[in-house]
């Protein structure tokens, strides 16, 4: 089990996280700091694709939180591209849907960014 | 064939991990793999197997002096039971409460997540032998 993380830069600033595998409590670190690295170099325009991501828990949505209060905090913005049903329904039951742009495919993200 | 079982007794299978961060997929796998014998969806299975890794996410992050986790699961009727236990000295009240949907702290989400996923949830903290999560999922007709 684990979370391979890219990182890309896109056009506007925007850095773009692929996320690839399982994000649970031993994993999460690693998001945390792919996020953490990103932020700490001032990039706050932030879109975390979990297209690939098969499994996420309470501490992996504790990471993508906390991504989120840092990046606010600079007028920034952190917009997540989910396609999975399941991992869907765990934003929508925590209510994080309203807080996370939630969107079906990158270019809407990206749009959505502009 | 199957093998003959004591009258009165339940299908059980039990599990111990390390409480360790790297050993939590091995027990949510290993309650998936229970959970698919039943006649639990995809669905359903899925929110076991996350419910009983946030219990064991628990243990870790909050049991006081545990170095063990215990997982049980039993047959239950139209569904199936999940006991999750500790061997620490109970459990910070903060770590078995649920957090409200609309805050967006950091933490607090996974007791939220196993009362929404699970039909019952019960939390029995001891201070001397451990904190003992017992949750069942009914199939869904």
């Amino acid at each position: 089990m684990d979370i391979k993380v890219t990182v890309r830069a896109e056009q506007g600033g925007t850095y773009v996280v692929d996320l690839n595998g399982e994000i649970d409590v031993y994993t999460s670190p690693k998001v945390k700091d792919a996020l953490g690295d990103l932020i700490d170099k001032g990039h706050y325009s932030l879109l975390i694709n979990l297209e690939k991501v098969r499994y996420i828990d309470s501490t992996g949505l504790g990471v993508l939180i906390g991504g989120l209060k840092r990046v606010r905090e600079h007028g920034g913005s952190v917009r997540l591209v989910c396609t999975n049903p399941q991992i869907r329904k765990i934003f929508d039951i925590t209510g994080l849907v309203k807080i996370f742009g939630i969107y079906d495919d990158e270019e809407a993200a990206m749009r959505a960014l502009v | 064939m199957p093998l003959p079982q004591p009258s009165g007794t339940t299908d059980t299978v039990e599990l111990r991990i390390p409480s360790k961060a790297e050993w939590v997929a091995v027990a949510r796998l290993a309650v998936a793999a229970v959970a698919s014998r039943l006649d639990f969806s995809i669905e359903d299975i899925e929110d076991v197997k996350l419910a009983v890794a946030e219990a064991c996410t628990n243990c870790i992050q909050h049991a006081v002096g545990s170095d063990q986790i215990e997982i049980v699961c039993e047959r239950a009727p139209g569904g199936l039971t999940v006991r999750v236990r500790d061997n620490g000295r109970g459990t910070r009240p903060e770590a078995i409460q649920s957090r409200r949907v609309e805050e967006t702290r950091v933490g607090g989400l996974g007791v939220f997540l196993i009362r929404s996923l699970m039909d019952t949830v019960e939390y029995d903290v001891h201070p001397d032998c451990g904190t003992n999560l017992v949750m069942t999922k009914k199939v869904s007709s």
